[in-house]
Parts: C-alpha cells; structure tokens; sequence
C-alpha cells in the first residue's frame, strides 16, 4: 500500500504531520507536505488513513484506494 | 439499529456516512442533499475556482466509485422539509419520508442576504454553482463592490483583483476580519488588500443597493457615496440551515443545540457548521464554519452515535488565503484577548502570534508561517498560562506600536 500526496492541493494545515508525523512532515518556508516515506509499516497505517481523511484539502490518497477509473 | 439518515451531503454528512461504514455498520443508510450535485469541498471555491486556477470537477470529494461504495441510498437535490421526532422519520420535499432509527444532521449554512439581492449582477457564494455563476460574471470584466470583509468577502475580492478586476471591499466595522482576529490583524489584512490595489471602504455601512432596469448598478453607502458596480458580491455572513427543523421539538438556537457529545436529542447528533456544541476543552458553547470541523465533528458524532461516548473537545483549526498570503489558526479569538507576536515581524509578512484571554493561551495565528504555526499549537491544546507568553523576554518592540511587542519563541519551549 501507497502514500500518494498532492502538493498542489495542499493547504499547509499540518493536519497530517499532528496525524502521523512519522510519515508526513512539512516544508519549512511554505508548509507543503513532504512525504518522508511512502510505504510507511503497517502499525502506522490507521494513522495515515485518519490524516487523509482530517486533511482539509483532500490532498492525501492511499494507493489501495486508487482504482483505475479515478486516474482517467 | 437498522436505519441511519444523514441529512446533508456535503463535507460532514460524507465523512459522517465515512465513518458509519468504516467502523463497520452495515445498516440501511441514507444520505441527502438538497443540491444535485455530489458532494463537493468549499474552499476552492473563494479561491481556485472563482480564478479558474482549478476546473469545478477537482471540487468533488469523491469519485462515483467511492460514492458507490458506501452502499448508501443516496438523495441528491432532494432538500429535506421537516423533522418528525416522534416517528423518526424526515420528510423529503418530494413528498416523501425516510425512516430511521438514528439521525445525523450536517445542513450546513445558507448566505445571508440584503435587500435587493434579486438583482440582476448582485451574487452570494455558497454553492458550486454560485460560484461557477460568479466566474462567469466575473471574466466579462466587471467593476466589482464586495460587501462585507470577513473570511469570505476579504477572499473573493482577493480572487477577483487577482484576475485583474476593479474591486472595492465595503466593510461596516473598521477593518476586515475584525469579528474573528481582532483590530491589529484586521489591520494588517487591510494593508495586504491595499497593496495588491484592493479598494477598501471601511467604518461605512451600506444604505442601499441602486439599479437601472433590474440590473444593479452601484452600492450606496451610509455616507451617501454610490460605488459604480456590474458586479456586487454579498458576503455578510451565514445563518444555519435549520428552517426545515421548525416544529420538530429540537432546540434551535443559533444551530442545532447539541451537548458535548454532538447530540441534540437521543439518537438524534448534529455536525458541520449547523451544529452548535459545548467545547469542554475551552468550557464554552461553539458553532463553526471550519472546513477541519465540518470532518472532525462528523467523526465524533458518528462515533458517538455508535456509542463512543466521547465529548467532541476540539482546538479548532481555520486558515485564510488571500493573494499570497496564507493565514492560519488554531483555538479561538475572543474580541478582548490580549495579543502578543511570538515570532516574525507582521510588518515583513510572516509571523506568529499568541491570543490570551482569560489567564490562558486561547489561540494561535501564523502569517506565511505554517509549520511554525503548528509548534506552537501547543500552548492551545495545553491550555498554556498567558504569563508563559508574557514573562518569556520581551524583544525591542516592533516601530511604531508597543502592542506588536515580541517575544522570543525559544525561550517559550515549543520547539523540540
């Protein structure tokens, strides 16, 4: 399973990094997301699917999510 | 409990019936929406949609995949009409009813509206389609008056001048977002508005709106000026979406009445910016139009409905964007708390700054400063003494105003 993020979404709320900051982290002059891994281990996973579902831009996706039909 | 109804598809009804189906109830759900279109995010809409930086498709929430999944009976455009407590059921303005067992409310907010608003040229923003209307209005190049300079006003004119057009922003209080930042920040957001040729006409009521031939064609002001305008965008606030609740027993009042636990009557919650609730963490009844609220409220008042039992004890979180500037928030803003910059100077455009009020941090403000800003979120959640922030070394004052005094972040022991 896969982090995806959307830099060109993101708000810079920090939702994501309270959320799991193992995971995501933010650029220090503007705040965009910066995905420090995108396979994270499994134990961190429950975090990761909250902070796609707290982050106010809809800027996070998980791979397994991620059919066919929403790329086209 | 076999039926769930969630009246409202929009950013919380959606995370609510996210929540329901992720935790595993497998019930009869229905989800409805007055508006016909599936649900879509608000934000964009002030901002990259009224610019056309971001087409109205990237809006929706979900794809028709992830809305097919939540097995959901899903009733768009189909505005509900009434509540019957009694009989669990909610009528629908079809004509019919759907039954349940257990009811989340999440209408939202409807724009408030002057006289005259019916003319031709004259627009609120709420919808999608609001604002796909307002774009269109705005490309054909109009002089544009935007009444009212709170979050949503200040943002539309920022989106309008950024697209090139004449803009005035009228504003009966003496700065922009003075109700939810206070005088100074509203007075920095006048500058940030005036620098990128925004006209602001503050202190001044508006009178009345003129027209020729049902178009309008100017905005009168209380001291008898008229701005020219083809255009006038109405953003003088919100009232909650709780007609369709006259009659049904539940207590109205400035929103949904709900307890700490989003409830407004058993197996009845409310969430979103209908919702108003009592804060345990800043002891306090709150309603808020945040787009992070409208998601965290849901969660907690679906996972209450299911029997979490947990008050809903949020620091809110809210944020701005407006030209190049990003303004963000976490707690809240009391008209009399005492202010202090943490960091930054507001006169370069990027800084943080600290809300005391009551002996307490009560909230936080970054200016172009975000993660920062999220260091210090802290001082909110921990309830931090306001003399922590006070007694933490003052700098040399800022030019010009001893009131924009700064203190040394480190010395606060937020950053690890």
């Amino acid at each position: 399973m896969k982090v995806i993020v959307d830099q060109h979404k993101c708000v810079a709320s920090g939702q994501c990094v309270l959320t799991a900051p193992e995971v995501f982290d933010q650029r220090e002059e503007d705040g965009i997301v910066v995905l420090l891994t995108e396979t994270p281990p499994e134990h961190l996973m429950d975090d990761v699917r909250q902070a796609a579902t707290l982050c106010p831009a809809q800027a996070i996706w998980l791979a397994e999510q991620e059919k066919q039909e929403d790329k086209e | 409990m076999k039926r769930i109804a969630i009246v409202g598809a929009s950013a919380a009804g959606l995370t609510a019936a996210e929540t329901l189906r992720g935790r595993g109830w497998d019930g009869h759900l229905t989800l409805i929406g007055d508006e016909p279109r599936p649900p879509y995010d608000r934000p964009p809409l002030s901002k990259q949609i009224l610019t056309g930086d971001r087409p109205a498709e990237r809006a929706f929430l979900r794809s028709p995949h992830d809305l097919a999944r939540l097995e959901a009976d899903l009733r768009l455009g189909q505005p509900a009409t009434a509540l019957d407590v009694a009989h669990r059921r909610v009528h629908l303005g079809a004509g019919e009813t759907i039954r349940f067992d257990a009811l989340i409310i999440a209408t939202g907010v409807t724009p408030r509206r002057l006289p005259d608003s019916d003319l031709a040229g004259v627009h609120v923003l709420r919808t999608l389609d609001d604002a796909l209307a307002l774009r269109a209005a705005l490309l054909a190049g109009p002089r544009v008056v935007v009444v009212g300079a709170g979050f949503l006003g200040t943002e539309v004119a920022a989106a309008a001048r950024t697209m090139g057009l004449q803009v005035t922003l009228v504003e009966p209080e003496p700065v922009p977002v003075r109700r939810p930042f206070g005088d100074r920040i509203g007075a920095l957001v006048a500058d940030l508005h005036r620098a990128h040729g925004t006209r602001l006409r503050c202190g001044t009521p508006v009178r009345r709106l003129r027209s020729t031939g049902g178009q309008v064609t100017g905005v009168e002001l209380g001291d008898g000026t008229t701005l020219p305008a083809d255009v006038v965008v109405m953003a003088v606030g919100s009232v909650p979406a709780t007609g369709w609740l006259t009659g049904s027993g539940l207590s109205l009042a400035d929103g949904v009445v709900c307890d700490a636990w989003c409830r407004a009557a058993p197996g009845i919650y409310a969430a979103g910016d209908v919702a108003s609730w009592h804060n345990p963490h800043f002891g306090t009844r709150m309603r808020l139009e945040h787009r992070t609220n409208a998601t965290e409220q849901a969660i907690a008042a679906a996972g209450n409905l299911l029997g979490d039992a947990t008050p809903f004890a949020p620091v809110p979180y809210f944020w701005t964007d407006q030209y190049d500037t990003r303004i963000q928030a976490y707690g809240i803003f009391p008209p009399d708390a005492d202010l202090r910059v943490i960091s930054g100077d507001p006169s370069n455009g990027r800084f943080t700054a600290a809300y005391g009020h009551q002996g307490v941090v009560a909230g936080v403000l970054g200016w172009n400063n975000p993660r920062e800003l999220r260091t210090l979120r802290r001082l909110v959640v921990e309830r931090a003494l306001w003399t922590t922030v006070t007694d933490a070394g003052p700098c040399p004052p800022l030019a010009g105003d001893r009131c924009w005094e700064s203190i040394r972040p480190r010395t606060l022991g937020v950053y690890s």
